[in-house]
């Protein structure tokens, strides 16, 4: 199949969908590969990059949409780019299927099949082509970088000769793909980070970060991420309330706010409200990533740097990954060869179009003409529900377990004690004296036995085994002892006996001490 | 030499026997261990063979006999592989049973004069014993043997009504027993001789595969009780010691492999498999194969690695191409370790010999318990051979056969990849929904040829 990728018509679309590096590993998969003129330049690829790497160069959309049966994108095509998308075309690019009918609808009259990257699943096998991710993940990234270029202060705290440096103290609303990438990058710059998210399980991920988690305290049952695909869904008026709260208590005293809460299909929940912004001192920044769904600060002007009046800057770009175009064109690069990779499976070059795949068909929003959107759920959830946490028995019942368990044990073991002595006594009642001097002999050895080889390695157990085999070969002194009968039998069994065990201790040893001087120390 | 020596030199050797054993408990102190045993058991030989009831005569007959025996068991110690440890261990329990056998038969024959009537019954019933128990081991070890080094089927062998034909056995061996104690006639035992080795050859042939190190150890403990039978019929303290401490050591590992594999000593001993009490779970999803770049790439990006290796890496000679693996991602700065299942492998503690000898520092090499809790902060996970162990059937399907069974919790890694020959079940027949879950690939093909493989590309 012929692949293409164009230039981009947003003037501040940086990216591109195909890289020379993806270029490669599509042409292994048996594609051929076209790209617009100069389609690169702005992430930093050249035309001669792409003929180094096998791409053939087309100087127009035009002739590339003739050419071609894939089209690769970044942004949703325009309405030009859509008439020229015809019968059997297939496009692949970001498209929000949910926000624009019209669009949807335009293409799908077409005829063109359409696979939507933001309608990846989001299941484990799919993570490769979740270009949503990949992109949060350099938002939150870039978002940083952002903050600390409007910042004016150091991130992280030092004592200088000069004067005592506090750390900057981040707040991260919203603890999803941009909102961690975002806490990594914050603290390895060495500024206090806290995050909130309402979900409670992503505590673990947020702490693992190395930031601190805000709790909330509030006892409602909290919706189950899993349920919402690991997206967070919307929560009830006293939560907001309770949590606007507890911002308005932590304003005073954030230098950088970064807020990065959506929730799928909706507005952007307004979290910073303009008295949060007027509690910062001059100087802080507001980084707001939801800034395209309208914003989660109240003062946020999409695409714009505004300064509040008393001096805080507030950031609504909705172009972070553009800014590392290099970036983020690799990784969405990667995303889109992925997806061609699926829908390859047997690497020869032909498409085979499964709507049987939960990711294939979860992404195709239209397909043979007909709207395949929205896709039914897919078969897998995407991460497993929570387990109802085990009932957690109180300190006094375990105490009471443990010490019946503790009473029951000391009965058992009396009962043996009394057995056996019952035993003994029957035995030495009849048994002869020198019977029982053995006996005596052959218990204490069972006991000593039982002691020494508890304490034996796991990881020794075969060298146990072969050390044993070999005292075992002590069975040659009985051996040795009936050698000397004048009976001819009995001499030729004892000196196959004497033979056997022979070679019974020196073998069992000698491998034995092969085995232990294997085991080394790293 | 006096009685009095001798009974000095066996009470010093018994102090070095339980000194060898004990020295097991950890590597360094075992290198050592190793000469106390060897010191002991010279010492114990020695004082026999100068001590008194040792006739001159027989020195022409005994040095070359110790001499070829020597001779023997050094080749064989040297040229073993690893991989055939099992198989060795089995051939020496076998060696056992035959001696016991063999001197249990020479006391019957020979005389009994100078017994009161208690002592004659209590000694006949010692004779009998050892040469039941004897016959037992030899012939289960070698069928063994045979199992082990694959001479003949490793599937367990299901005879009709076998547990009566078991249980004949023994009640007829126990009526011969009360017909030597009162007629003294060898012919009874001899007809138990028969019984007792066709029985030691079923019971060994009605368990198969996985169970394997159980019936190993098993046998072990066997060989260690036919020498302490011998003892008591000869009256000789230290075959009784050593004899009791072997037979406990092989008690105890079969203990803890049947403890790890939930399952009951008695239902491994009467063999066969157990029968599930229900409908296996219903599996989704589909087994996803994957090839060596692409194991390769996710190797080089992890972190932490966890190995678990099973039978298949020991069937297949991949230990070498593992730890060079092993060596090269520590290189690269990955933290890599070993998860060993107790019962991985076909001999406690087999694994862990074969990584030793491909010079895999034990230092990383883990058992299930201490790596189990980590397994979900592992990047990557990769199963070598192995399948019951890493079951999570085990855990979630109450109907499963291995119900209960502790395993390796390999699935609560973020990338499980499992090394396997082709699709079909394992050893067990059980299916394994490991292989189905959505963080697992497979990597199809030998064991040693698919790492040999990512040994091609991880540099």
């Amino acid at each position: 199949m012929k692949i293409g990728s164009i230039k981009e018509k947003n003037q501040n679309e940086r990216r591109v969908s195909m890289t020379p590096a993806s270029a490669i590993q599509i042409i292994k998969l048996g594609h051929e590969c076209y790209i617009e003129e100069n389609a690169g330049l702005a992430a930093g690829f050249s035309n001669q990059d792409y003929i180094d790497a096998g791409v053939k160069v087309i100087n127009n959309a035009k002739n590339m949409c003739r050419e071609v049966d894939i089209l690769v994108k970044v942004q949703p095509p325009t309405a030009d780019e859509v008439s020229l998308l015809q019968k059997d075309k297939t496009l692949i690019s970001f498209f929000y299927p949910g926000q624009s009918d019209t669009l949807l609808n335009s293409i799908n009259a077409n005829g063109a099949n359409v696979l939507a990257m933001d309608m990846v699943p989001r299941i484990s096998r799919a993570q490769k082509m979740d270009a949503l991710s990949s992109m949060a993940n350099i938002a939150g990234y870039r978002a940083v970088i952002e903050a600390s270029n409007n910042y004016g202060r150091f991130f992280t705290g030092q004592v200088t000769a000069a004067g005592k440096i506090p750390p900057a103290k981040i707040l991260i609303i919203g603890a999803g793909v941009a909102g961690l990438a975002a806490i990594g990058a914050a603290t390895s710059l060495g500024a206090q980070v806290y995050a909130f998210d309402v979900r409670p399980e992503v505590a673990e991920q947020i702490e693992s970060m190395g930031a601190e988690f805000v709790f909330l305290d509030f006892d409602e049952t909290q919706t189950d991420g899993s349920e919402s695909g690991g997206y967070a869904a919307p929560s009830s008026p006293e939560f907001r309330e309770k949590q606007l709260e507890k911002f308005t208590q932590l304003a005073p005293n954030i230098d950088i706010v970064i807020t990065t809460a959506l929730i799928p299909g909706r507005e952007a929940p307004k979290l910073w409200l303009e008295n949060m912004v007027l509690e910062m001192r001059t100087g802080s920044v507001v980084i707001d990533l939801a800034a395209e769904r309208g914003g989660n600060c109240e003062l946020t002007v999409p695409d714009q740097k505004i300064l509040s009046e008393n001096g805080v800057t507030i950031i609504g770009y909705t172009d972070f990954p553009s800014r590392m175009a290099a970036q983020s064109s690799e990784l969405y690069s990667t995303n889109i060869r992925h997806m061609i990779s699926d829908l390859t499976p047997e690497k020869d070059g032909v498409i085979n179009h499964d709507m049987e795949d939960d990711v294939i068909r979860g992404a195709t929003v239209c397909f043979g003409g007909e709207i395949t959107f929205p896709p039914p759920p897919p078969k897998i959830q995407a991460i497993a529900a929570q387990s109802a946490k085990p009932i957690q028995k109180s300190k006094s019942e375990l105490d009471q377990e443990k010490s019946e368990l503790l009473a029951k044990s000391g009965k058992q073991q009396t009962y043996a004690l009394v057995g056996g002595a019952i035993l003994m006594l029957v035995i030495g009642a009849y048994a002869p004296s020198s019977f029982m001097q053995h006996f005596i002999v052959f218990c204490l050895s069972c006991f000593v036995g039982f002691q020494v080889i508890w304490n034996v390695s796991h990881s020794l157990h075969t060298p146990l085994m072969a050390v044993t085999n070999a005292i075992s070969g002590i069975i040659i002194l009985g051996a040795l002892l009936q050698m000397g009968s004048s009976n001819l039998i009995i001499t030729i069994l004892a000196s196959i006996s004497v033979l056997i065990a022979t070679i019974n201790i020196v073998g069992g040893f000698m491998v034995t001490r092969r085995m232990l001087q294997m085991f080394q120390k790293s | 030499m006096s009685v009095g020596i001798l009974s000095a030199s066996y009470i010093a050797a018994s102090v070095l026997f339980i000194l060898s054993l004990g020295g097991l408990s950890n590597q360094e102190k075992a290198k050592r261990a190793v000469w106390y045993g060897i010191f002991g058991m010279a010492i114990a030989v020695t004082a026999t063979i100068f001590g008194p009831g040792f006739t001159t005569l027989s020195y022409v007959i005994l040095v070359p006999l110790l001499v070829i025996g020597a001779l023997i068991g050094k080749t064989v110690a040297e040229r073993v592989e690893m991989t055939e440890m099992p198989q060795l261990v089995a051939a020496l329990h076998s060696f056992v049973g035959l001696a016991a056998v063999f001197i249990g038969l020479n006391s019957a024959m020979g005389s009994h004069d100078g017994l009161t009537k208690a002592e004659l019954i209590i000694h006949e019933v010692e004779i009998f014993l050892g040469v039941f128990i004897g016959a037992i081991t030899f012939t289960g070890s070698i069928v063994a043997y045979a199992k082990l080094a694959g001479r003949i089927d490793g599937k367990a062998l299901i005879l009709p009504g076998r547990h009566i034909l078991n249980a004949a056995a023994v009640v007829f061996s126990l009526i011969l027993l009360f017909m030597y104690i009162n007629t003294s006639e060898l012919w009874t035992l001899y007809v138990m001789l028969f019984i007792a080795l066709v029985v030691g050859a079923h019971l060994v042939a009605a368990i198969g595969g996985a169970d394997m190190p159980v019936v190993v150890s098993m046998l072990n403990s066997y060989s260690g009780w036919a020498a302490a039978a011998t003892g008591f019929l000869l009256g000789n303290d230290l075959l009784i010691v050593t004899g009791a401490l072997v037979g406990s050591s092989g008690a105890i590992l079969s203990y803890i492999m049947c403890k790890a594999m939930n399952r009951h000593f008695l239902s491994v001993i009467l063999g066969g498999f157990g029968n599930s009490a229900g409908p296996a779970m219903e599996i989704d999803g589909e087994q996803v194969a994957i090839d060596g770049a692409g194991v390769a790439t996710s190797l080089e990006d992890a972190d932490s690695v966890v190995i678990v290796p099973g039978y298949g890496m020991a069937v297949a000679q991949a230990q070498q191409a593992v730890a060079e693996l092993t060596r090269r991602l520590i290189d690269n700065g990955t933290k890599v370790r070993f998860g060993i299942h107790p019962v991985a492998g076909r001999l406690p503690g087999h694994m862990n010999v074969l990584l030793a000898e491909a010079k895999v520092p034990y230092d990383i090499v883990l058992e299930m318990d201490e790596i189990n809790d980590d397994l979900p902060e592992t990047d990557v996970v990769i199963v070598i051979g192995s399948n019951d162990i890493v079951n999570p059937a085990a855990q979630e399907d109450p109907n499963s056969p291995i119900a209960g069974m502790p395993v390796l919790e390999v699935w609560k890694a973020k990338q499980v990849f499992v090394s396997k020959r082709g699709q079909g079940t394992g050893y067990s027949g059980i299916e394994n929904p490991l292989f189905f879950k959505e963080n697992t690939r497979m990597f199809y093909g030998d064991a040693k040829a698919s790492i040999d493989q990512l040994l091609t590309i991880i540099k």
